[in-house]
């Protein structure tokens, strides 16, 4: 079973956003989809100052099989970026909710949050998908 | 639902992630495919490649038949055991499948092809029988597993499965060589660029052997290692890097078309022979790898400056070299650099010599 985080908030395209107390809420891929994926070997993820939109296509993962577009879940402006991912891609596989984020921004509005899914719902889409 | 192997419920129960590959629900990896990879380079690992389809033919007629068939030479076929490399192609010389020939008696030749082209060659193999007069039988061996065992300690593990007296007789068995031991056969063969044996075993075997490896240090793999050991080992895989619309002169396979004996009339010469006199084929296969961050994938556009274009055909990243690597076809006057359209990013790409790996060593400089 794939590992849903309780405090997080979740994509149906399989990304996780977290709040941070400062307000900026940083951005990841779920357990789910680095499972799917497999062994991660590269990231391109978005440059600092890059404004993104709800849906946009951001970043991009690619394991020894495919790669995969990761699409933004929240609107704002990208602060800051993990740049531990360029050398280390596995971080991802190893912790997707943690030490594997991808990039944190300055959400565009204060309740960027609220419209994405909840763990429960989440959970829900992952039993729906056979996952 | 797929097709599935004698091995397919031991693969759910030691939690493989499942695929569809030419029909066949197969075994994609066991966990990590990286860490699948590089057992095989620096230990062992075995694949179920039971999806592949051991034709048996039989008949005095089958040299003659085999000769007109491929495009590599069966008078090459003198040892018994000896095995052959080769592609089977259409009139245009298009390439209809690669396979391996084994010569096991004058009257018993056995061919492996592959998974998604069985039903496509045994059809072709049966027209141009009949089609030629020749009395050759042509029998799909669907009763028999067939698993590839690949590492520096491949061939030990499988050894001490067998009899007592066809132990020693295998480990003697020099590459590109097989043996029968009573119902199994044992080929000295692979699709890794490593040392090992190919399995072929009856149906009903194929689990207790597959657990008996696992209890000799053999890491179950999955089809994921499969394709990047034999893209490091600088091997083609039918489908990608050709078919039936390209030739094996633009494949890289050249080395595979015998055109001599000049009097030897396979199918496909004509159209061989043609291109060669008109200077030779416009596109070759050559080595890639990638000299900025990202990964070659299969379809990419490959932009030779002054010259032309071309397109990988088959691309991933390399576990052992931590670099992206691929296969592309290329205008004939490509030089040592190339670049890449990734995602609509030109990246530079240097044109290499393959294999990118033999024998767990890179042979490629970084």
């Amino acid at each position: 079973m794939s590992q849903v985080l309780a405090d997080l908030r979740y994509a149906k395209s399989h990304e996780w956003a977290r709040s941070l107390p400062d307000g900026r809420i940083e951005v990841g891929i779920t357990d789910h989809a680095q499972h799917a994926l497999g062994d991660l070997v590269f990231v391109d993820v978005p440059q600092v100052g890059t404004a993104l939109e709800v849906g946009g296509a951001c970043a991009v993962v690619e394991s020894v099989k495919a790669a995969s577009d990761v699409y933004s879940p929240v609107a704002g402006t990208v602060v800051e970026v993990n740049d531990a991912l360029s050398g280390s891609p596995e971080l991802i596989n190893e912790d997707c909710y943690g030490k594997g984020w991808l990039y944190r921004v300055q959400p565009a509005s204060s309740s960027g949050l609220d419209a994405l899914l909840d763990a429960n719902a989440y959970s829900a889409v992952l039993a729906a998908e056979g996952g | 639902m797929g097709r599935k192997t004698p091995l397919y419920d031991l693969h759910v129960a030691q939690g493989a992630r499942m695929v569809d590959f030419g029909g066949w629900d197969m075994p994609v990896n066991y966990g990590s495919q990286i860490e699948e990879h590089h057992h095989v380079r620096r230990d062992a690992g075995m694949f179920d490649v039971s999806h592949m389809c051991v034709v048996d033919l039989r008949g005095v007629a089958t040299r003659g038949f085999l000769s007109r068939l491929v495009a590599n030479d069966v008078g090459k076929l003198r040892s018994t055991g000896k095995a052959l490399y080769s592609c089977m192609l259409n009139a245009t010389g298009g390439v209809i499948d690669d396979l391996i020939i084994y010569f096991l008696t004058e009257s018993h030749f056995r061919v492996v092809v592959n998974a998604g082209t069985r039903d496509n060659d045994l059809a072709w193999m049966r027209r141009c029988a009949a089609d030629w007069g020749l009395d050759v039988e042509i029998i799909e061996r669907t009763d028999l597993a067939m698993i590839a065992v690949q590492g520096p300690k491949a061939r030990a593990a499988v050894a001490e499965l067998l009899e007592p007296q066809d132990r020693e007789r295998a480990l003697l068995l020099e590459p590109f060589f097989g043996l029968e031991c009573g119902a199994w056969f044992v080929a000295r063969t692979g699709y890794t660029g490593e040392d090992g044996f190919e399995v072929v075993i009856p149906a009903a075997e194929a689990a207790s052997v597959w657990k008996a490896l696992n209890a000799a240090g053999v890491a179950s793999c999955g089809l994921g290692a499969r394709d990047t050991l034999r893209l490091e080992a600088g091997m083609n895989l039918y489908g990608n890097d050709m078919d039936e619309s390209r030739h094996p002169l633009e494949s890289g396979l050249a080395w595979t078309v015998a055109f001599e004996p000049t009097d030897r009339d396979f199918v496909g010469r004509a159209a061989l022979e043609a291109i060669r006199q008109s200077g030779g084929s416009p596109m070759k296969l050559v080595g890639l790898v990638l000299e900025e961050r990202g990964v070659l994938r299969s379809h990419q556009k490959v932009i030779v400056p002054g010259v032309g274009e071309g397109e990988v055909t088959s691309g991933t990243f390399s576990p052992t070299l931590e670099r992206s690597i691929a296969f592309a076809r290329v205008p004939r006057a490509t030089g040592e650099t190339v670049q890449v359209d990734i995602r609509g990013k030109l990246l530079a790409a240097r044109v290499v010599k393959l294999p990118f790996v033999r024998h767990g060593r890179a042979l490629i400089s970084l």
